[in-house]
């Protein structure tokens, strides 16, 4: 009886056997993600075909391509490759990035740039010394000048213009104190201080430029606004509008969240009016329109002009996509700075504007991508951007009919930077999400 | 602000509570910009009288009113050279009016398919589509709108190609696309309204309706203060508000002297009118089977199948029509160099079509899957366990709460592809900048006048937009407290 019946006892466990082959690997992805149901199947070949179709059609294009033919022309091309020509890219190529700007010179918007991405360092990394803050501060008359030329003492009077006012308010509020009384000192400090700015660069900049100028002539050769073109123009239109336009958007959005009646209204005009209307039009009146309205013989550069009208335009938009930041909060947030006693402007500094820019950023930055695409629209009022220079070079003989290769280039310029834009605000995005979800 | 117990006594006041007391500061502050804003105006506009002045120039619109001697490549209504600026204008509204239009309904399609696409679990169609959103997104319109054009002008043949081809009903051609006329053998002609007592009436009514609609919300705010147990935004009260509006339209009219301007002549095809009619008749009848269904279904129970009544009222009537009329369609033929019949769309219009719809639609797409995100898994969840069907899910659950985040963005995008429309001018379509804000501006030399125009003819279909979008919002926006 002792005798055990059982023929087989396990002793160990049986070993894991593998997965069947269409269950693991690529075989497992490709059926999971690419052939999961007969519509997925479908759709998978057409787009195959469609790759295939494109492929076919462009890469001999691509790979059948010349760089530098022995002459430098299309016929050049042609005689070499039967493909894509290249080599209008290569012999324009700094013709594209500063336009007709003196060859020379080309060192200069060079430093421009580079000071630009220094600037702007402290602005969008914390990591950044604070102290190249004041390179930032001062950045737009080192551009200006470095860009345009001419002695070195406008940029110098028109920063020092703040200065002028900084120094009013802090050592004339005291004597305003005295002379006035408590009530009024200060404000009225404050309101000298800017009159004395906006005075001192409407009467002292123009003549005491001049007298320094003859007197003292430090300086570099002025440049012509129309021999500016190419992806400089972009530039300098695009970061204008896009660093001017964020503060006159916040002013706006503030604006028309105001309770104040007139200041709503105002704010509220504003913005559907230029959003109401195209960029095109508000070029129409930078180009032609703008001088009617500024005191007779005033002549100021086209390029100020569009800039203006530009930021104009951005900042309306700007507006909108905070004012959405601003909707987005909870009313709890308002009523809690209000029950601590916080100010307007404080609650707005502390609590408001923080967490509705932070709530706004992928708008922000989206609105700043479509202010940069929108710098080729002044190819209409006659002005020289990447695809102004485009046809400018197609009317050259030797390049007449090339149309692919410089659209493509603009197209992968524009792309670039766009598309590092909307990636940094994914950056930003995800350094600033703070709370808990 | 209720806590103060006492007002502070009048004496007290002193003049530096203008700026330090919160109760009137924002009074000071609304007067100061109040005064700024007409200084800055004042300024700007008597700085516009003396360059006008020192120009030699006037602010007149009569221009408005003269021959303007240049031609329209893409006419919806009657024009020719001899035509006025202002028959041009219109001309060019109408073009911009109509390639927003079908911009929009491409760029919904193409956009709600990529939206989608982009968040398909199929891996290659979800990054095909990503890469169309991105490469659409961030190159300019304009690059785009170029580049379509190169491409319809550079890979379709020329029309002396299809010399001795068959050609078929439509024609793609790098000129344009012909498409198929549509012609009545037995047509009953148009209705020439030139002179006529509805032609002034009509162009009168379509002014007071457009003033009427775009004052809507003030108008039934004027009427609720004025008129206490009045219900404001009634048929009776609108109609009333109606009648206010053209009486006071009309009265500006006689002062502006409208009365004494040539009226363009206006034609209007009778045989449209009455398909028009016949089909609205068809529709009414559909509805009100539809109603009578529905009634019987909610009474016995079981719904009467109705859907062939419905159908057969809709289409038949408008076949007789079209049979009586002699409907038939006219196809293009080559004749000399180029084709002739047929319904002709220019190349401009076609490339145009294509690039704003793909670079809307890439930005539709964008809209669509934030808003199908934005709906949280729980809610398909919550369905699939209360045994809803996926589709019905979809159109019951999921679209309801998407539509209400895409719908917003989607109408802005409309906004966008209007005033991107502008652009045509940059490759030769006339619409409304072509013609005022082009050839009608640089042949009269009026900048003012032909700018500020154009800029009202966008501001007006922008502000109608938005009305209806605000109309929606209201109406599906969460409620807070």
């Amino acid at each position: 009886m002792s005798q055990n019946s059982i023929a087989f006892v396990a002793e160990g466990q049986i070993p894991p056997s593998p997965p069947p082959a269409n269950a693991v690997g690529p075989v497992k992805w490709i059926k999971d993600n690419l052939f999961a149901t007969i519509t997925d199947s479908i759709l998978t070949i057409l787009s195959i075909a469609f790759l295939v179709w494109l492929a076919a059609s462009a890469l001999p294009w691509f790979i059948d391509s010349s760089w530098t033919p022995e002459e430098m022309s299309l016929k050049g091309c042609r005689a070499e490759a039967s493909g894509a020509c290249f080599a209008v890219i290569v012999e324009r190529f700094w013709q594209f990035i500063f336009g007709f700007y003196p060859v020379e010179s080309y060192w200069r918007p060079a430093l421009a740039f580079v000071l630009l991405i220094v600037a702007f360092w402290p602005v969008l990394f914390e990591s950044a010394p604070r102290q190249i803050l004041v390179l930032t501060a001062i950045y737009p008359a080192v551009a200006y000048w470095l860009i345009w030329g001419g002695t070195i003492w406008g940029p110098i009077l028109v920063v020092a213009g703040p200065v002028v006012g900084w120094a009013i308010h802090k050592f004339g509020s005291d004597l305003f104190n005295q002379i006035i009384g408590d009530a009024f000192g200060p404000i009225l400090s404050l309101v000298a201080s800017v009159l004395a700015v906006i005075l001192w660069w409407l009467f002292i900049v123009v003549p005491v430029d001049g007298a320094l100028s003859s007197v003292l002539n430090i300086g570099l050769a002025g440049v012509e606004s129309s021999l500016l073109g190419g992806f400089l123009l972009s530039l300098i239109i695009g970061v204008t509008g896009i660093v001017a336009s964020l503060p006159l958007g916040i002013a706006l959005a503030l604006g028309r969240q105001s309770k104040l009646f007139i200041i709503k209204t105002i704010s509220v005009g504003f913005i559907e009016f230029i959003r109401g209307v195209p960029l095109i039009t508000l070029l129409f009146v930078a180009s032609t329109l703008l001088n009617y309205f500024l005191p007779p013989g005033t002549d100021f550069d086209i390029i100020l002009r569009v800039c203006i009208m530009v930021t104009l335009f951005a900042a309306a938009y700007m507006a909108e996509v905070i004012r959405g930041g601003i909707a987005a909060l909870p009313k709890g947030q308002y009523e809690a700075a209000d029950a601590m006693g916080l100010t307007y402007w404080q609650a707005q500094q502390l609590i408001i504007l923080p967490q509705a820019l932070k709530i706004s950023i992928p708008n922000i930055v989206s609105n700043f991508i479509g202010l940069f695409k929108d710098t080729v629209l002044v190819i209409i009022i006659g002005l020289l951007d990447p695809l102004g220079l485009s046809t400018a070079i197609r009317a050259d003989a030797a390049w007449n009919g090339v149309f692919t290769e410089l659209y493509l280039f603009v197209g992968l310029f524009f792309f670039i930077f766009c598309f590092g834009m909307s990636r940094y605000s994914m950056y930003l995005e995800r350094k600033l999400a703070t709370d808990h979800r | 602000m209720s806590v103060t117990a006492t007002a502070p006594p009048p004496e007290s006041f002193r003049l530096s509570q203008l700026v330090y007391d919160t109760r009137y500061r924002g009074m000071t502050i609304q007067i100061v910009a109040l005064f700024a804003l007409m200084l800055a105006f004042a300024w700007l506009i008597s700085n516009a009288i003396a360059n006008l002045e020192a120009l030699g120039k006037d602010f007149d619109f009569g221009f408005l009113f003269s021959t303007s001697g240049y031609d329209v490549n893409q006419r919806l209504l009657e024009y020719s050279s001899q035509s006025t600026h202002g028959r041009a204008a219109v001309m060019g509204i109408l073009n911009t009016l109509v390639l927003a239009l079908v911009g929009c309904i491409t760029a919904t399609f193409l956009g709600v398919l990529a939206g989608v696409a982009r968040l398909s679990k199929n891996w290659i169609v979800s990054r095909l589509m990503t890469v169309y959103v991105e490469a659409f997104r961030n190159v300019p319109v304009l690059l785009w709108i170029i580049i379509v054009v190169a491409v319809v002008n550079e890979t379709l043949p020329a029309p002396r190609e299809f010399r001795g081809q068959e050609t078929g009903a439509i024609i793609f051609t790098n000129r344009g696309f012909y498409f198929p006329e549509v012609l009545f053998s037995r047509g009953l002609g148009d209705w020439d309204l030139e002179g006529s007592f509805i032609h002034r009436r009509l162009v009168f009514l379509a002014v007071a309706a457009l003033v009427f609609f775009m004052l809507r919300g003030v108008l039934i705010n004027l009427t609720k203060t004025l008129f206490k147990n009045v219900k404001a935004d009634s048929w009776l009260a609108s109609a009333v508000q109606f009648i206010v509006v053209s009486i006071i339209v009309s009265v500006i009219f006689r002062m502006m002297g409208f009365q004494s301007f040539e009226f363009p002549p206006f034609k209007i095809s009778l045989d449209l009118i009455v398909i028009v009619a016949v089909l609205g008749t068809g529709l009414f009848i559909s509805k009100k089977i539809g109603a009578w269904a529905d009634a019987q279904q909610a009474s016995t129970g079981s719904r009467p199948n109705v859907l062939w009544y419905r159908l057969g009222v809709v289409f038949l009537p408008v076949i007789l029509v079209l049979i009586v009329l002699g409907f038939h369609f006219g196809y293009a033929e080559l004749k000399g160099f180029n084709f002739r019949g047929g319904t002709y769309v220019r190349d401009s219009f076609i490339a145009l079509w294509i690039a704003l719809s793909l670079y809307t639609g890439a930005f539709i797409a964008e809209a669509v899957r934030a808003g199908i995100q934005s709906v949280s898994k729980g809610q398909t969840e919550a369905a699939f366990a209360l045994g809803i069907q996926p589709g019905r899910t979809m159109s019951l659950v999921i679209l309801p709460q998407a539509l209400r985040v895409i719908v917003p963005p989607l109408i802005s995008q409309y906004l966008n592809l209007t005033k991107n429309s502008s652009l045509a001018i940059a490759v030769g379509y006339m619409d409304a900048t072509g013609t005022l804000g082009g050839i009608t501006l640089n042949q009269t030399g009026r900048e003012m006048e032909t700018i500020l125009l154009l800029m009202a003819f966008y501001l007006v279909v922008s502000l109608t937009i938005s009305f209806f979008m605000n109309l929606y919002n209201e109406r599906t926006k969460l409620k807070e407290r």
